[in-house]
């Protein structure tokens, strides 16, 4: 017990310190979850958004798809994407495999169908409160579709908040497809697995409080913008 | 609402711009395909700064079980090979996928085991008597069972010692799958025995009532070989900038800079590019 | 774009039948009232004349053409308001309309005037009570110039102070020359605002006549126990 009280010391230290090396794990960390799920969201939003208020052949089965992709496991998606922008494999030309690229590719498949899945069903709800009456005043499907974007955009910004949350703590895929390469693709969570597995408790520890703070800081906000969301 | 997208795009450019930024695009690189052990043993972190300095090259070192890091090398998505499992790695070259194998350095296997030693082989000299009194105490040992090195180097004892262990196991052999660190971290946990490097045992910080019990023999003796992946089956491969780096680590500089690594005054790896048979 | 003739029109959902072979002609001129008991028909019948439901069988159709449609507008007994201002709300349906951006603004801060909500204009439209709700819903369908507005319902979750408002906007916008097609269920709004009375029961249009008459002496058996509020709930 003794020997975590240290540790715990340690951790304070190097977070108050701003020591170099945590910085720079703790903005790479950030850089990467927050570039996948903005292309996420730029991607899953509209598809959410059309699937809401289309109406097609195979509606159902590609929302009980999309629904089922939210529990991709990311050791899952890192494997495939590995697979997929390996030398040997189709996307190998690229030459993206171990750097933050690919591990923005995996960690956007991974958050994409959160965005659309929940996004869809946001949507769907309103659609159902706004359809007469957007009809009624003239509104087409994609007119009434980005209406509904905007009119929803407290719970879609919420949706955001819990896809960055996702990104930001999973590591089974960007340490399979990023190589977890000291000062090029290491994260908060690969960072925290390794010094784990060495035994160096002091810098897992302080990753882990400050990946601890960001989750709790993204619930925040996600509370704060429902609270706003009530009076507009 | 024109307002908002405008703002999403921005964000988008920021990030994009944030991307291109950083040095890892626009540097000179290799990668280095290797093993957790070597990478946790922490000489990877005192060995390449110096020759980023010297050369620029950013040297980007992707830790594996030796197993996967020949597979990744195989694959294409590595210039360079630096493992510790000879047979593997004439292997490798025989199938055509590298070049040469150089040998660069060696560090050493220890028996590690509880003080409370239930099969009696504190201080022995000879590994494989230590191994078959493990065997007859039953006592609990902990292997890495990930087709590292160190796991290849386990299972080669036990065949010199006389034990068909993939027979004869008993509950006592847990065969757990992970990385030198996380085998230790159980050892530690369940006072078990265990086969380790020397470098990752000397930097690992959590060792319980553990010990080294066993040392010395020869047959304990972890070679590492540094190899340049084949560029004529794979075309990408950096060969200039590989070779450069191989080039360096056998040389005396590099080689005096692995015989400087040193935790807590005591040196991990024995360089000996010197020695042609190696 | 009136007359609106239906000509023996069905609507029917999973084999139930709610609107069961309706005739009529709506013409320009008098305020129209769909009356009836809850359950009779007169949302559907309102919505598929506004266009928001198709016939199972039958043919609706604006002066002779199928879809000679028209400038119509529609208020719902719940007003469905877009989360950003009052002002925005009625700028939403007259760009929706092709009116350019400068005239937007100016006609929807006339409109809001008229209903007495400018001093509300730029409050979210959402938070504003029922009866401000309302009234910024019929601000929206009137500034779009509709020649018919379809009600339905619109004062029946409104206090009686709320719903005297609407009627006396309802009045205004008739006064501007659109054509007031509603339905209620309440005999005195009926009595207040209608000219001329269509009185559905069970999906069948039972009686039409002028209001006066209607009240007065109803021709159906049906029509005299409503009125005499003897009618079954079902």
């Amino acid at each position: 017990m003794n020997e975590i009280s240290l540790a715990f010391g340690e951790a304070g230290r190097l977070i108050v310190e701003l020591d170099a090396t945590l910085a720079g794990i703790v903005a790479l960390s950030i850089r990467v979850s927050l570039t996948a799920v903005v292309i996420a969201s730029m991607l899953g939003l509209p598809l959410g958004a059309a699937i809401a208020v289309g109406r097609f052949p195979g509606r159902q089965a590609l929302i009980v798809v999309l629904n089922a992709l939210m529990g991709l496991p990311p050791v899952v998606v890192g494997l495939f994407v590995y697979l997929m922008l390996s030398r040997a494999g189709p996307l190998g030309q690229f030459g993206i495999l171990f750097t933050p690229a690919a591990m923005v590719v995996a960690q956007t498949i991974l958050i994409l169908p959160i965005v659309a899945a929940l996004s869809r069903q946001v949507i769907e709800d309103a659609w159902q409160e706004y359809r007469e009456q957007l009809r009624s005043l003239g509104a087409g499907p994609l007119t009434s579709a980005v209406t509904l974007l905007w009119d929803t955009r407290f719970s879609l910004v919420t949706i955001v908040l819990a896809g960055f949350g996702r990104a930001a703590a999973e590591v089974g895929a960007v340490i399979i497809v990023g190589g977890n390469i000291d000062g090029v693709t290491r994260v908060m969570t690969t960072a925290i697995a390794l010094e784990t597995s060495k035994g160096d408790l002091p810098l897992a520890l302080g990753l882990g409080v400050i990946l601890l703070s960001l989750v709790l800081a993204l619930n925040a906000a996600a509370y704060w913008v429902k609270e706003a969301a009530q009076r507009r | 609402m024109a307002l908002k997208r405008m703002n999403t795009i921005q964000v988008i450019l920021l990030m994009l711009a944030m991307y291109t930024a950083p040095a890892s695009w626009a540097q000179n690189f290799i990668t280095v395909a290797s093993t957790t052990s070597t990478e946790q043993s922490g000489l990877f972190k005192h060995l390449l700064p110096a020759y980023e300095k010297k050369t620029g090259v950013q040297v980007r070192v992707v830790a594996l079980g030796t197993g996967q890091a020949l597979d990744m090398a195989r694959r294409g998505d590595a210039d360079v090979v630096f493992v510790h499992a000879r047979s593997a790695e004439e292997k490798f070259i025989a199938e055509g996928y590298g070049v040469k194998r150089l040998p660069v350095m060696y560090n050493d296997f220890v028996l590690i085991g509880p003080k409370s030693d239930p099969a009696k082989i504190a201080g022995g000299k000879d590994i494989l008597d230590a191994l078959r009194k493990v065997k007859a105490a039953e006592a609990p040992f902990v292997s890495r069972g990930d087709r590292s090195g160190t796991h290849m180097a386990e299972l080669d004892l036990w065949k010199l010692a006389g034990v068909d262990i993939a027979a004869d196991k008993g509950p006592w052999y847990r065969d757990t799958g992970q990385g030198m660190g996380p085998a230790l971290n159980t050892a530690s946990s369940m006072n078990g025995y265990i086969l380790a490097d020397r470098g990752t045992w000397i930097s690992f910080k959590n060792r319980g009532d553990l010990t080294i019990l066993v040392e010395g023999d020869k047959r304990l003796f972890n070679q590492y070989g540094v190899i340049l992946v084949n560029p004529e089956k794979h075309g990408h491969v950096k060969k200039e900038l590989g070779q450069a780096f191989i080039d360096w680590v056998v040389s005396p500089d590099g080689q005096k800079a692995i015989a400087d690594y040193k935790i807590g005054g005591e040196q991990l790896f024995f360089p000996n590019a010197n020695d042609k048979g190696a | 774009m009136l007359p609106l003739v239906l000509d023996q029109v069905f609507f029917a959902i999973n084999g139930r039948i709610i609107i069961d072979g309706v005739s009529a002609e709506i013409v320009t001129g008098p305020r129209t009232i769909i009356l009836g008991p809850n359950g009779a028909g007169k949302s559907v019948l309102m919505r598929l004349c506004h266009g928001l439901l198709a016939p199972t069988s039958g043919a609706i159709s604006w002066r002779g053409a199928a879809n000679g449609r028209g400038r119509q507008a529609m208020v719902f007994q719940r007003p469905v308001m877009l989360r950003r201002s009052a002002l925005a709300n009625v700028v939403y349906g007259l760009k929706l309309a092709g009116v350019s951006t400068r005239e937007r603004e100016l006609r929807a801060r006339d409109v809001l005037e008229a209903v007495g909500l400018a001093n509300i204009a730029d409050r979210p439209a959402r938070v504003l009570s029922g009866g401000e709700q309302q009234r910024l819903a019929l601000a929206r369908a009137w500034a779009l110039g509709p020649e018919v507005l379809f009600l339905d319902e619109p004062t029946a979750n409104l206090d009686p102070s709320a719903a005297r408002d609407v009627e006396t906007l309802i009045g205004q916008i008739r006064a501007g020359g659109t054509k007031i097609v509603m339905t209620t269920h309440n005999l005195g709004q009926a009595k207040r605002l209608g000219d001329e009375i269509l009185f559905l029961s069970q999906g069948r249009l039972v009686e039409r006549a002028p209001a006066d008459q209607f009240f007065k002496k109803p021709a159906s058996a049906e029509a005299d126990a409503f009125i005499r509020g003897e009618l079954p709930w079902h």
